[in-house]
């Protein structure tokens, strides 16, 4: 019994001790990031201009990076989640439900950088449309639907049968159910999902490289609103370096003087984006839910 | 969640003000007033929306004149980035004289320009090398070929290797090539060649680029590379980083980034002649190789007012040189 | 439209990864070889993948070893041992660990644990610090968070039942976690490392900027290798011909890769919900 209960306490510990390992890194990483830029941040790398030969900045690609995360957020979402709700309340077990879930998964584990090769067959070469920022966006949205589409259908599913017998009984139709007793307690989850999604958008670069393009372009001029000129940063068909394909250009293409710091200023940016977003989605998660219930 | 985000609501006030921020731009009017404190990310919104900023802060050298006539719209090149950095300064300096155009200069290696101007990816494609050498012959007689500029590469070694400042060329081919039959080349010792006693590591570029083709036919005489051992990094930016860390490290890089980065590496001269713009230009250092722009079929437009702006002057007499290319004439 | 675009993306990289054996008459054998030589400018190209390969399958093992004690054992410590207030740290770190972008985690991996390997571990052979192992360290990290939160998902449906009926013949927890929960579990954990091995395969960036890419068989940890997805991102901005049509194959051979885990993860949701 002694000896058991020593095996316990020696579990424990190195269980505690593998978390607390693990946390650490995460910790250092970010710290490091934190400390490395902080001697050359300044605002001013936000706005700036990309340089080859200077500090420069990341005024457009971070735009760029949000530009597309809405582009391809617009796009997924809607498929995904209908998608998600046809495949948790209305598809049956048959063949066609099988394949579109084995299609799913082979989907999700499809190698980013293939699905930019695809992508650059389909949506730049064939299309010839050039490197724009659609053509990211569709190509982000191969793997991005897949994995939305099975979030949101894990959220819906977990929704106990009960609310949706209670909503039934009362005499509401399907979609009503759907709509007023299902989702309501689904929000969190397709939340959650969405933020995921989202989240591989802003950290995706493989898959962008080919597809989106690697150039740095300057000089938005923000009061163009014309979407289909491609000098307007408002527009689908230009090109669209993000932060994450910067950070890997910078390192490859950059004249060498300042790679180091533009890169871990990027990197820090980049990592409290990610930060901002999850725990900013969160709290919509949360607040969406009240809203809906309280309708 | 809910009962936790009560003790949250410091941090999610911060994220939701940095959310609002970040999304502003793309729901409202940039001519908003930004709101005080958290205005970084709508603040880059408003004010890289003028062009004076833009150009400003760009890599355009100042003192170079613009094209003596714009032409309206939008191309893309890509391609050498051996080429990248002269290119870009070109790009931006047109578009700075000329706000309604706009140039996006990319990277990629050789082999992308040649390939995305055929497939009409991209206007112009930039290359090392000439299509003949890359494409099929069918492929390549659709491209039509503009030398703007010369260009040099250097030896370059980590500054760790003390002694040696000049091989020659067979001295590289040994470093370089495998014996037939071997599967290490002869000099694998910085010993071997004067140097301190430490092995030779062997940085080399992708068989696909335009770097190590012009090396590979100007220095190893066409022999094959040692692949086996040596590491492989992708582009002349990663290729500096290698051989600046790694001890005992040689490559090849352009005259643009080994300027760039003088305290990190060390140059070696080739055959007793140093690499120089100076010594390409009169032909006595022989790794160096024309600049290739490819359009596909006469180019048109904007495309062709940008090349004819390559050949001109400002580009050709001020911004070539400062650059550390040669000109072509 | 999953479907249609599954179809036509397999159909479209089937159809160019056999583009090499079709069109320019490469014998599917020579795939095999350990030589690669795509070069055109030199005499005899041979387009052998089998570096690449084994490349890939070596990086992708090391990774999951050097990750599978960690992540499992944080995702116990999570399901069985945390106090509330450290899960509530544990979750919200796992999710910014999966949120960090690979790229960041390849910058990181070039500028500290390259250079880390080559000046502390240099007498062991990291002469260069570029390697089979940093390329698994860096991977080892960024499956972390995949294994961990599916072997957490795995762990808690283990009905409380089981548990407490253990706890109440008198068993220590590691005594229930060890005779109960693992068991229970073993499934989930096994498809949360093929999950964690899968997007080990795939990853393309952050592998290439530490790995060093040298075609050759793996055989030393402290020796640089390379991989399927690294050659591509490598090669294929550049190669053009019988040589582009090579990195095709190699895109097909990936697929190929994925394919596989992806029935073995659904074997063993089979075998778990038999069970």
């Amino acid at each position: 019994m002694r000896r058991s209960l020593a095996a316990d306490r020696l579990a424990t510990a190195v269980l505690w001790a593998v978390a607390v390992f693990v946390i650490l890194v995460l910790v250092a990483i970010i710290a490091y990031f934190v400390i490395e830029s902080i001697p050359t941040f300044s605002l001013a790398f936000l706005v700036a201009d990309p340089s080859l030969t200077d500090i420069g900045g990341i005024g457009p690609v971070l735009w760029n990076s949000a530009y597309m995360l809405v582009l391809t957020m617009l796009l997924t979402v809607p498929l995904g989640v209908l998608g998600g709700i046809y495949m948790a309340e209305y598809a049956g077990e048959g063949w066609l439900t099988n394949a579109i879930r084995f299609s799913q998964e082979l989907i999700s584990s499809v190698p980013s950088i293939v699905v930019g090769l695809f992508g650059f067959a389909l949506f730049v070469a064939a299309t010839g449309w050039g490197f724009t920022a659609l053509g990211g966006a569709l190509t982000l949205m191969v793997f991005n639907l897949p994995l939305l589409l099975r979030l949101s259908e894990q959220a819906i599913r977990t929704v106990p049968a009960d609310e949706r017998a209670a909503s039934l009984a009362l005499g509401a139709t399907k979609w009503q159910t759907i709509r007023h007793a299902v989702l309501p307690v689904a929000i969190p989850g397709v939340v959650t999902g969405i933020v995921l999604t989202a989240g591989r958008v802003f950290g995706e670069a493989a898959a962008l490289l080919f597809t989106a393009g690697l150039s740095t372009p300057t000089r938005y001029d923000f009061s163009n609103l014309n979407p289909l000129d491609p000098q307007s940063p408002w527009s689908p068909f230009r090109n669209a370096t993000t932060l994450s394909v910067f950070i890997w250009k910078s390192n490859s293409e950059g004249l060498g003087n300042y790679v180091h710091e533009v890169a871990n200023m990027s990197s820090m940016v980049l990592i409290v984006m990610v930060l901002a977003f999850n725990l900013g989605s969160r709290w919509l998660g949360g607040a969406l839910q009240r809203r809906v219930s309280g309708l | 969640m809910i009962t936790t985000s009560a003790k949250r609501i410091g941090a999610l006030a911060i994220a939701a003000t940095v959310l609002v921020a970040a999304c502003g731009g793309s729901s409202s009017s940039p001519a908003a007033s930004a709101a005080s404190a958290a205005s970084a990310a709508s603040a880059a919104a408003a004010t890289s929306a003028p062009s004076a900023a833009a150009a400003a802060s760009g890599a355009a050298p100042s003192g170079v004149a613009g094209p003596a006539t714009c032409v309206d719209g939008s191309i893309t090149t890509s391609g050498s980035t051996a080429l990248q950095p002269l290119i870009d300064a070109a790009g931006k300096a047109y578009t700075a004289a000329c706000p309604k155009s706009t140039i996006s200069v990319q990277g990629g290696g050789s082999g992308t320009g040649l390939t995305q101007v055929l497939q009409g990816a991209v206007q112009i494609g930039d290359s090392d090398v000439t299509a003949e050498s890359k494409l099929q012959a069918s492929d390549a007689s659709q491209l039509v070929d503009h030398v703007t500029t010369k260009q040099g590469w250097v030896v370059v070694t980590n500054t760790g290797v003390a002694g040696v400042t000049s091989l020659t060329s067979q001295q590289l081919q040994d470093m370089w090539a495998c014996p037939s039959g071997q599967s290490a080349p002869k000099i694998t010792n910085w010993k071997d060649v004067g140097g301190p006693d430490l092995p030779i590591v062997l940085i080399l570029r992708p068989a696909s680029s335009g770097t190590r083709a012009t090396f590979k036919q100007v220095v190893l005489n066409g022999q094959t590379e040692c692949s086996g051992q040596a590491l492989t990094e992708d582009s002349n930016g990663a290729v500096t980083a290698a051989v600046s860390q790694t001890p005992g490290s040689i490559s090849v890089i352009g005259f643009a980034y080994y300027q760039a980065n003088k305290d990190k590496v060390a140059a070696i001269s080739l055959d007793g002649v140093a690499g120089s713009v100076a010594n390409m230009a009169s032909g006595t250092y022989k790794l160096a190789a024309q600049g290739h722009m490819y359009t596909k079929g006469q180019p048109t437009g904007l495309t062709k007012s940008f090349l004819d702006y390559m050949m001109s002057d400002p580009i050709q007499k001020t911004l070539i040189p400062s650059l550390f290319y040669a000109p072509v004439q | 439209m999953v479907i249609a675009a599954v179809v036509l993306l397999l159909g479209f990289i089937v159809w160019r990864g056999v583009q090499l054996f079709v069109v320019s008459g490469v014998p599917v054998t020579q795939i095999l070889s350990p030589t690669w030589q795509p070069d055109p400018l030199s005499e005899g190209t041979t387009y052998g993948l089998l570096p690449f390969i084994a490349g890939t399958l070596a990086v992708m093992a090391v990774a999951a070893i050097v990750s599978t004690p960690l992540s499992v054992g944080l995702a116990l410590f999570m399901a069985e041992v945390a106090p509330t207030w450290a899960r509530r740290i544990a979750q919200p770190a796992m999710e910014v660990f999966v949120g960090i972008p690979s790229v960041v985690y390849g910058w990181l991996g070039l500028t500290i644990l390259v250079p880390f390997l080559r000046v502390h571990f240099g007498w062991l052979g990291f002469t260069t610090g570029f390697s089979w192992l940093a390329g698994s360290l860096v991977l080892a990290l960024m499956i972390l968070p995949t294994i961990t939160s599916i072997s957490y998902d795995a762990f808690v449906a283990v009905p409380a039942d089981m548990r407490s009926a253990s706890l109440a013949l008198g068993t220590t927890r590691w005594q229930a976690i060890r005779h109960v929960v693992l068991p229970t579990a073993a499934a989930g954990v096994a498809t949360a490392i093929v999950f964690g091995l899968t997007r080990a395969a795939g990853e393309a960036l952050a592998v290439q900027m530490v790995i060093g890419n040298s075609p050759i068989i793996p055989t030393s940890l402290a020796r640089p290798v390379t991989t399927l997805t690294s050659q591509i991102t490598l090669d294929m901005s550049d190669a053009t011909g019988t040589w582009n049509e090579a990195l095709w194959t190699m895109g097909l051979v990936l697929l190929l890769i994925s394919l596989a885990f992806v029935l073995l993860i659904r074997w063993l949701g089979r075998g778990r919900s038999r069970a």
